[in-house]
């Protein structure tokens, strides 16, 4: 498997997804993964995988061979720097900015036949392309049967694999970029996905929502597109994580990155209009994003930022802990493929909002859902859930049973499913 | 005797309009007039018009001997005659013949009896003087919304004065024993019970149109065999069913209405049957024995229970929160707020909140205005919150008119107090203005009675 992101070093729902499903796939006998991921740091989970650090993996691949015979997993780290959610345009600003405070985000400590300079990596595309190299390498090293690519930026690695070594090659769609961009497509990121997929033998969806984006904005033949949906771990401990509420107000919580495709701004405006009827009440925004300033500015113009917080990006722990305390969560996504992130609010017995516009719809029954747009309904649900009090307690009750009932096994099956059709 | 008893009921409910939180205390209108006028006429064209016109030919056809009953609840009267004023007339045609029966419910299609007498007894009265105002017949016989039924309901419907009860044959009530006789109420059996023989009512009403259905299709030759199918002593077939049945539930081109054109014949031709009204059947048959309905049965979905109305929290929140208004609402003496209760009191409304509809299949989305139950509880508890808020000031507006009028009093005997002490204090001069003097304070106590009286 090629993936961009493993926790806990990841920025959004992908790298959940892509541990979730290699756990999910762990129990299945006879199936081995070997788990490629541009940069590994060595705190992540070893329980089921045990995972090479940089200093360890200098890309000697017959070192990494013989650890792959061992483990279910092997885990090769390629140093990298790079977001997967930030868009080239962003990167390079972000590049920039950190080379003018002197800083320098790119380590080059790899050892191995590749020449990553002090300059890889300062590029995407470049980044990728050689992040596609070292998969061709892998490829010819290792003995496999079928490739899987999550996200586009790993699709250029799985075709050079597919090229090197003649394997089936199956490309997870997490998300499009129609999803990232609301509508304003990167051409050249347009491109990857849309040649991932063209040559990929086999596409999975996350959701009926992206099977169709896939198949109508991508042109692809709909028998090669199969949805499998995400699922979500079971919940940590989470009487530890049990926040003391400081106060009687209840809470409205949005988590996730802000920016345009979450419908950050949808969230603001129904919070004004709960918070004109009501004011035992309080709204947090969790995250950061593109679009955290413009949102600040605006609850300040609204006067409501006595009632609105901002916490910045929040993860791991901190999120159960922000879901510990929250009344509502809600997610206004106006592009979603999937979304895990209501799953974790109901496991933690959260009554969760969730916008038509998300795959996640697709199979959730107890959670209120809405037109992304729909602020009227948005504020209604909210109001809803917080005053009528039998509505909260139908959608812990069920919502919990009913997240419960989405295993990461069964996603894994069907996965697993789909690599035979290739491996008999 | 062997006969067949048809029932049909009709009902539409008034439809709330998209009512959010921030109208309540702001909007009291709650009724979405475009989907209930459009619904009612479409209904009106597809089924009732033509279902009536069709009954009307079959009962002159057969001079009488076809005949059937209807229960046609006050919402849906109300309807007809803002809507479809037509629809009105063309029952009131039917009542003309003399063969149609029309039974007693409640105004609302409402689940009072689930709450008591008081407000349920309310209802049926009010409905049988809407029945009697258009239909001029008395009703004699009751049928429950949505044939809800229970010892205890039974007994209330029978100090209410009705002789006979429609209620369904559910299969855990009746055990071995057969729909197809005429029961009784298990605390009074004064109460004559009819029920329904769901499997052949169902068979018309939910299977005509099933491709699926082994018997499909249905034709009135194989209907009528099944009829005679049953045992020789059993004695009648009661076939209760929505009259939306025919034209909305099962399409005009299923050919319903030609299967129900021909039936009559088909009886005739073919079996010992006649065709009775309810009461004809309560009146004529001999009861074989009690029915025990300890818990409430009703007509709905397999359990045959409450769960479709009453089987989740938000259902029982917003029952509870409804009935728990209904002293204050008559308190008020406002007619608006009097017909807005009725209206939050029609059973579909809580339909909507099933969560049932999840597992238990199409029936229960089909008829949803809402796209989740969710979507349904909130839309009502916002206009609950606002109608609650209405009362509160009605109530309020009540007390008050009062302390203005009790204050008017005092005002006048004060007055007259002054002037009668005036001329006490002008005819004895001088010794006297001691004694007013004195008797200040007791004035004053005076008014404090008559204050407490009044």
């Amino acid at each position: 498997m090629f993936g961009w992101e493993f926790p806990p070093h990841i920025s959004g729902g992908l790298g959940t997804a892509c541990y979730g499903l290699t756990r999910g796939m762990a129990s299945i006998s006879g199936l081995e993964i070997l788990f490629v991921v541009p940069k590994a740091y060595g705190d992540e989970d070893q329980s089921r995988v045990r995972l090479l650090g940089a200093g360890d993996v200098s890309l000697d691949i017959r070192k990494v061979k013989e650890h792959q015979y061992l483990q279910d997993l092997s885990y090769i780290e390629i140093h990298s720097n790079l977001l997967p959610y930030t868009s080239p345009e962003e990167y390079e600003e972000l590049v920039n900015k950190a080379e003018h405070q002197g800083e320098r985000l790119v380590h080059t400590s790899m050892g191995g036949k590749l020449s990553f300079t002090g300059k890889y990596g300062k590029n995407l595309y470049e980044e990728i392309a050689n992040y596609a190299v070292v998969a061709g390498e892998v490829a010819l090293k290792y003995d496999f049967d079928i490739i899987h690519s999550h996200d586009w930026l790993t699709y250029p690695a799985g075709i050079a694999a597919k090229r090197a070594s003649g394997k089936p090659l199956v490309i997870h769609v997490h998300a499009t970029d129609f999803d990232r961009s609301g509508g304003k497509v990167n051409p050249t990121v347009f491109e990857i996905e849309k040649m991932g997929m063209h040559l990929a033998d086999k596409i999975i969806a996350v959701s009926n929502l992206t099977r169709k984006t896939v198949i109508e904005k991508y042109g692809i033949d709909p028998d090669k597109v199969e949805t499998v949906y995400n699922a979500v771990d079971p919940l940590p401990d989470h009487e530890k994580l049990k926040l003391k509420r400081g106060i009687n107000d209840k809470v409205v919580t949005f988590l996730g990155r802000i920016t345009l495709q979450k419908g950050p701004e949808y969230f603001v405006q129904a919070a004004h209009k709960v918070l004109q009827k009501m004011d035992n009440v309080r709204f947090v925004m969790a995250g950061s994003g593109e679009l955290l300033e413009k949102m600040i500015h605006w609850t300040a113009s609204l006067g409501i930022s006595d009632r609105f917080h901002f916490t910045g990006f929040l993860k791991g722990d901190d999120v159960f802990r922000m879901f510990s305390i929250s009344d509502v969560y809600v997610m206004p996504s106006v592009s979603e493929p999937f979304g895990i992130s209501p799953l974790e609010a109901m496991q933690s017995n959260v009554p969760s909002i969730i916008s038509y516009q998300s795959g996640v719809a697709e199979i959730l029954k107890h959670a209120f859902k809405v037109d992304f747009w729909d602020v009227d309904a948005l504020a209604d649900a909210i109001y809803g859930i917080l005053n009528y009090p039998s509505l909260a307690r139908m959608f812990k009750k069920y919502g919990v049973q009913e997240v419960n009932d989405m295993k990461w096994e069964n996603s894994g099956k069907k996965v697993y499913d789909i690599y035979r059709e290739f491996v008999k | 005797m062997r006969t067949i008893c048809f029932y049909f009921q009709v009902h539409q409910p008034f439809r709330f309009r998209r009512y959010r939180f921030f109208d309540i205390g702001n909007d009291h209108y709650y009724y979405d007039d475009y989907s209930n006028e459009s619904i009612l006429q479409k209904v009106a064209q597809k089924c009732y018009l033509p279902a009536n016109s069709l009954m009307l030919n079959l009962i002159r056809k057969y001079d009488g001997r076809f005949r059937i009953a209807f229960s046609i609840s006050g919402i849906a009267m109300e309807q007809f005659r803002l809507y479809a004023p037509e629809v009105l007339e063309s029952f009131r045609e039917l009542a003309g013949t003399g063969h149609v029966e029309f039974l007693s419910e409640t105004y609302a299609h409402s689940l009072s009896s689930l709450k008591g007498k008081e407000e349920f007894s309310r209802q049926v009265n009010q409905h049988s003087k809407l029945i009697k105002e258009y239909f001029g017949q008395e009703p004699q016989v009751f049928r429950n919304t949505e044939l809800v039924y229970s010892n205890e309901i039974g007994a209330m419907v029978t100090e209410m004065g009705f002789k006979a009860m429609l209620t369904e044959g559910a299969k855990h009530v009746l055990g071995w024993k057969s729909p197809n006789y005429l029961y009784c109420n298990a605390i009074n059996p004064a109460l004559k019970l009819l029920l329904k023989n769901f499997k052949l009512s169902d068979d018309i009403a939910f299977r005509f149109s099933n491709q699926s259905w082994s018997e499909y299709p249905l034709t009135t030759e194989k209907f009528v065999e099944w009829l005679n199918q049953t045992p020789d002593n059993e004695e009648v077939i009661n076939l209760f069913m929505d009259y939306e049945t025919f034209g909305e539930h099962q399409w005009k081109e299923t050919g319903i209405f030609d299967f129900m054109e021909a039936l009559p014949g088909t009886v005739f031709r073919n079996s010992p049957f006649t065709f009775s009204t309810p009461s004809e059947v309560a009146e004529n048959l001999q009861v074989v024995s009690a029915v025990d309905v300890p818990h409430p049965i009703s007509w709905a979905d397999e359990e045959r229970d409450l769960t479709a109305w009453l089987g989740n929290e938000m259902q029982h929140e917003a029952f509870e929160k409804l009935y728990a208004l209904t002293e204050k609402v008559y308190k008020s003496g406002d007619d608006a707020i009097i017909q807005d209760f009725a209206y939050l009191q029609v059973s579909d409304h809580f339909y909507y909140m099933s969560t049932k509809f999840f597992s238990d299949g199409e029936v229960h989305s089909y008829f949803n205005p809402y796209h989740t139950p969710y979507d349904a509880f909130i839309n009502y508890m916002n206009i609950l919150s606002d109608f609650e808020i209405q009362v509160n000031a009605a109530v309020q507006a009540d007390v008050d008119v009062d302390i203005v009028r009790l204050s008017k009093i005092i005002r006048e005997k004060d007055e007259q107090l002054a002037k009668l002490e005036k001329r006490l204090a002008d005819k004895r001069p001088d010794p006297a203005n001691k004694r007013v003097a004195s008797r200040k304070p007791s004035t004053k106590k005076n008014r404090g009675t008559k204050k407490g009286r009044s």
